[in-house]
This record gives C-alpha cells, sequence and structure tokens, in this order.
C-alpha cells in the first residue's frame, strides 16, 4: 500500500478504519451532546436542591441527581463543555509553540539546538499534575488560565518530535537546491521542512486532546480543577466516591465511562491518524 | 563509554539546574509574597521585614536563588511553616513506602508486560494479540483514578476481597504488616503500567522477530522457544530500560494519584495534603525532589541501556 499523499486520499484511506470512524463519530456525538444537549435537557447546574439530593434515576431523571441534587446528565453535559474546550485549544497551542521550538532547534542545530533540547528535558522532568496542582493553589483556575498553563506543560513531547523529524529532512537534496537557489531560513523552515513534518503534528495534536483531558480531569478529580459553581467530569467522579459504598453507582459510572469514551474516541483517531500517514507504523 | 556516561551525566546536572531554577521561580509566583502568605493578610510591616530578614529574602533574587541551591544540595528541602516541621524530616519517612508502593507497581508490570509482549509479537494478528491490544487500550485511556476506583468497587465492595485502603500504619514495618491492604494500590500502578509498557514491548519485540538473527536462528532449526527465551526476549529487555527511564514521570504521577485514593501515607498524600493546606514549601520540596528523582531514573536507563546493548558505542 502506498503512502496517501492528498487530503482526500488520507481521508479516504481514514474512512476504511472501522476505529478510526468510530472514535470520529464518537468525538461528535460528544460534542452534540455537551454543547447541543443543554439546549434540549433543560436542568438547572448552578443552584443546589436539597429535596433531590441522591436519587436513584427515574424517567424524569435518566441518570439521577447528586449530593447536591444536580442532574447528572444535565451535569455531564455542561462538565464536557469546559473539558473539550480545553482540550481542543491546548492542543492546537501546545502544537503550535512545540512545532516552531522543535523546528527552530532542529534547523539551527549546535549549540541552540542543544539549549532548547535541554530546555524541553528540563520542564518534561517535572511530573505536569506537580506543577498544575501547585499553580492551582496559587491561582485560581479559569479556563483560558488553564488553557494556558496545560498547554506550557504539553509542548514538549511535539517539540522533540518535529525536532526529530527536521533534523532528518534538513539533510535532503531538495533542501540542499533550495538553499543553493538562495532561499533563506526562515522561508526554508515555513515551506520545505515544516509540511514534510505534517503527519507528526497532526497525529500528536490528536494525542495531545487526549491527554488534556486526562490531565484535566486528574486535576478537577484531586480538587484543583475549575472551582464551583463549574461542573467538571473529575469533580463529578471525586464527588460520587463519598457513595461507592452505598452503591450510589450513577453518581460514579457515568461521570467515569465518559472521561474514558472521550480519550479512547480521540485516541482511536489519533492511531487511525498515524496508520494512514506514516507508512513505516502501518500494520500490513 | 566513559565519555558517554560523563557527558550524559553533565546533561543530567543541567537538568537538575534547570528543575531547581523552576521551583524557585515558582516560589515567586506566590502572590504578594511569601512572607504574607506565612504570616497571614494582617501580619505587621514590622513582622515582615523580619520574616523576609530571617529568611534572606531580602537579598537579590541571584544570592537567594544561590541559597536556595545551597540548602538543597545540603538535603534541605525547605521548611513547612504550617506543620512547624522541615520537608526533607516530613518525607524521609514515607519515602521507603514510596518506594514499596511505585517499585512494585513497576517491577509487577515489567515480569508481566514483557513476556506479554513477546507473546503478542508471537502470535500477531491472532486473539490473544487483539485482546491484549485492546485491554491494554482500554486502560490507557483510563485515569487511574477511574480504575482505582473500579477495582475498588469490584474487589472490596461487591466482593469484600481486599480493603478499600492501603495500609494505614505510617511506617515502612507497618507497611509490610498489612499485605492485604497493599495489594489493591499495587495492583492498580501495575495495571496502568502494563499498559504503558506493554504496547512498546509488542513493538519491540515485533521489530526483533523482522532481524535477520533471527532468520539466521530459524535456518539453523532453533526451535521457536528458544528463539523467543534468548534472543527476543534478551533485546527486548534493552528497550525495556530506556521505556522505565521516559516513563517515570507517568510513574510518579500515578503514585501521586493511587496514594490519594487509597489513601496511603507517602510522599503523594503529603503533596496533596500540602496542596490542600496551600502549604507552599512542602509542595514545592517534593516537586524539587521528583524533578531530581525523574532526571536520576532517566540518567541511569540511559546508562544501562549503553551498558547492555553491545551495539551501542558513543565514543
Amino acid at each position: 500500500m502506498t503512502r496517501p499523499t492528498t487530503t482526500s486520499g488520507v481521508a479516504r484511506a481514514f474512512a476504511r478504519q472501522r476505529l478510526g470512524m468510530l472514535g470520529l463519530a464518537l468525538i461528535v456525538a460528544l460534542v452534540i451532546f455537551c454543547f447541543l444537549g443543554p439546549l434540549l435537557y433543560h436542568s438547572d447546574q448552578l443552584h443546589a436542591n436539597i429535596d433531590v439530593t441522591n436519587m436513584a434515576p427515574a424517567s424524569a431523571r435518566p441518570l439521577g441527581t447528586d449530593s447536591n441534587g444536580f442532574d447528572i446528565l444535565g451535569r455531564l453535559m455542561v462538565g464536557g463543555q469546559s473539558s473539550l474546550e480545553i482540550g481542543l485549544a491546548v492542543a492546537v497551542l501546545a502544537t503550535t509553540l512545540g512545532v516552531a521550538w522543535g523546528a527552530v532547534a532542529g534547523f539551527a542545530g549546535g549549540l541552540a539546538d542543544a539549549i532548547m533540547m535541554r530546555i524541553v528535558d528540563i520542564v518534561l522532568a517535572i511530573p505536569a499534575i506537580f506543577l498544575l496542582v501547585y499553580l492551582a493553589t496559587v491561582f485560581r483556575p479559569t479556563v483560558p488560565l488553564l488553557i494556558v498553563v496545560i498547554s506550557l506543560l504539553s509542548w514538549l513531547v511535539p517539540a522533540r518530535l518535529v525536532r526529530g523529524d527536521v533534523l532528518s529532512l534538513r539533510t535532503r537534496e531538495f533542501v540542499q537546491a533550495v538553499r543553493a537557489m538562495g532561499g533563506r531560513s526562515p522561508r526554508i523552515v515555513a515551506r520545505h521542512l515544516l509540511p514534510g513534518t505534517f503527519a507528526t503534528i497532526v497525529v500528536s495534536a490528536t494525542f495531545q486532546v487526549a491527554d488534556a483531558i486526562i490531565l484535566l480531569a486528574t486535576l478537577s478529580f484531586l480538587g484543583f480543577g475549575l472551582p464551583p459553581p463549574a461542573a467538571t467530569w473529575g469533580g463529578m467522579l471525586s464527588a460520587g466516591t463519598t457513595y461507592l459504598p452505598d452503591g450510589y453507582w450513577w453518581e460514579i459510572y457515568p461521570a467515569g465511562v465518559i472521561i474514558m469514551v472521550t480519550v479512547i474516541a480521540f485516541n482511536f483517531v489519533g492511531d487511525t491518524l498515524r496508520d494512514c500517514l506514516d507508512p513505516s507504523t502501518r500494520m500490513s | 563509554m566513559t565519555r558517554y556516561v560523563i557527558r550524559r551525566m553533565a546533561q543530567a546536572v543541567i537538568v537538575v539546574l534547570g528543575v531547581t531554577v523552576i521551583t524557585f521561580g515558582l516560589q515567586h509566583l506566590i502572590p504578594g509574597n511569601l512572607a504574607r502568605a506565612i504570616l497571614g493578610p494582617r501580619a505587621s510591616r514590622t513582622a515582615i521585614a523580619a520574616f523576609d530578614q530571617a529568611q534572606g529574602l531580602n537579598h537579590p533574587v541571584a544570592v537567594q536563588y544561590l541559597d536556595f541551591l545551597g540548602r538543597l544540595v545540603h538535603g534541605n528541602l525547605g521548611y513547612s511553616y504550617r506543620l512547624n516541621q522541615s520537608v526533607d524530616s516530613l518525607i524521609a519517612h514515607q519515602l521507603p513506602n514510596d518506594v514499596l508502593l511505585v517499585g512494585a507497581g513497576l517491577v509487577l508490570a515489567l515480569v508481566i508486560a514483557i513476556p506479554l509482549g513477546i507473546a503478542q509479537a508471537a502470535r500477531r494478528g491472532r486473539v490473544l494479540d487483539h485482546t491484549v491490544t485492546a485491554a491494554a487500550f482500554a486502560l490507557y485511556s483510563m485515569p487511574s483514578y477511574w480504575l482505582a476506583l473500579l477495582l475498588i468497587a469490584g474487589l472490596a465492595i461487591a466482593v469484600r476481597a481486599f480493603p478499600a485502603e492501603g495500609p494505614q500504619a505510617p511506617s515502612f514495618g507497618g507497611m509490610l504488616a498489612d499485605p492485604r491492604a497493599l495489594v489493591l494500590p499495587v495492583l492498580t500502578l501495575t495495571l496502568i503500567n502494563v499498559a504503558l509498557f506493554s504496547r512498546y514491548m509488542r513493538a519491540a519485540a515485533i521489530d526483533t522477530l523482522a532481524q535477520d538473527y533471527i532468520r539466521v536462528a530459524r535456518a539453523k532449526g532453533a526451535p521457536e522457544r528458544v528463539i523467543l527465551a534468548r534472543h527476543v526476549l534478551r533485546n527486548s529487555v534493552l528497550s525495556v530500560t530506556t521505556l522505565v527511564g521516559l516513563a517515570l514521570p507517568a510513574v510518579l504521577t500515578a503514585g501521586l494519584v493511587v496514594e490519594n485514593v487509597f489513601n496511603v501515607p507517602g510522599v503523594g498524600l503529603t503533596y496533596y495534603t500540602a496542596a490542600v493546606n496551600a502549604d507552599y514549601p512542602v509542595e514545592l520540596g517534593i516537586t524539587v525532589l521528583v524533578g531530581v528523582v525523574t532526571a536520576a531514573g532517566s540518567l541511569l536507563a540511559d546508562i544501562a541501556y549503553a551498558a547492555l546493548d553491545p551495539r551501542v558505542r558513543y565514543d
């Protein structure tokens, strides 16, 4: 099988992969559920209602209520909005930053490369959750702040990947030819090297969404995510944990399952994109 | 080899220095200043000046950083004003608990993931391969606390096989004295690590199986069992050393979460408690420690790789 070179070729190869299409369908369904769902299914997610706490699922509330009387189905929708917004925004921001950093380091080479990659090593040495929890105790988390901070901790992997690609691409003949014709460095990087790393960029951005959503949910689970009254999936799971021995399954499983499904969906799409874009990892 | 080790160690020193610079910088992010954060919003100016004087906070930033570095070199990770105790004494007796918990999770995962990955590679595309790949994929997509909760719901509540809480004795001996309570936290960490490692093991084993020396061994009539045990296993273990080094941040993150869910008295739980109480020095002291452990781990992994692989010669 040859590598599809056009966008439509990749799209056709992707469409043949069942898991990738399933992932894509799940993502579309999640976006509709979280952003259009609240328009059809109304629930008050701001005011606690102590008359209906810990209610089991019934026809009026398909997934029951939590310990504050919030409707769980409605809360999943609202909580998903911030997860998806932050996940997608982090993927874009972190990938942009990582690509720029990696491309410059790989192209410049020498001392600049060594310094830039050591900086990547340094930030990678501290697990992101430790820095995030600390920052969350110093600043009050908001959606834009979380996007910026998670991005600042997530650009390292794309930076390394793109640097690797650029290192191997910059010695190729076509780059030498452009240089001989008088093409200057920024042009070489932007027009000739970055397109060659496109596959790496797209695949890594997809996994970034999944990683950012897990990181965010972990932060919320530990209690350092968006503060109340914001609803978060991790926060719902954490609150539900208290009722695990009481058998209030609806306060735990829906939130856990939706986090997992979201992460799996993006991983399916990422894996499939990698298979379609990169011939070396494709299963025969 | 020696030159490679020296160069790699120099890199590790740079990374550790960088970690200290970041941590030092984070300390200065505290709104207002450290004195206010510790003495409270109504502290008098004299009290704040006295605190700054005592802590050397009135010195230039560069001098403060060198002081900070000097203290770290002497094993002083900071001082918790909230607990009135030094951070190093606070976590010193907990470290063995973490080594036990995280170490057991890591070793068990390797014992499971290495043969599993090789078995998958040997039976590529068959039922076993697909089943394990799917299971690893599901585990890989699970946040660690979600897996922990599922295990508690299944093995501690539905079937009362193991306690839902980790060992509660704060000492290392106490941890060992309550092995049943260790089962669920260690199982959670093991499963997460298996998911992390088995994908790579499978890929590494598939790569190895495609090598010429495997074909030669087959041509010479070596039974498949011998090929797998002698050639594939040995070469695949090699790639795992690098992987363990790279996976350390993820492993430590899982440790933090698992200690929190199972309430295991370790450094992760102490970090969490410090964060809840906004006990900044404890948070930062542990962050430095974690950064150093990660840098040291990846250094050891790289050196081990260079030492083990006869093909890798760096000078």
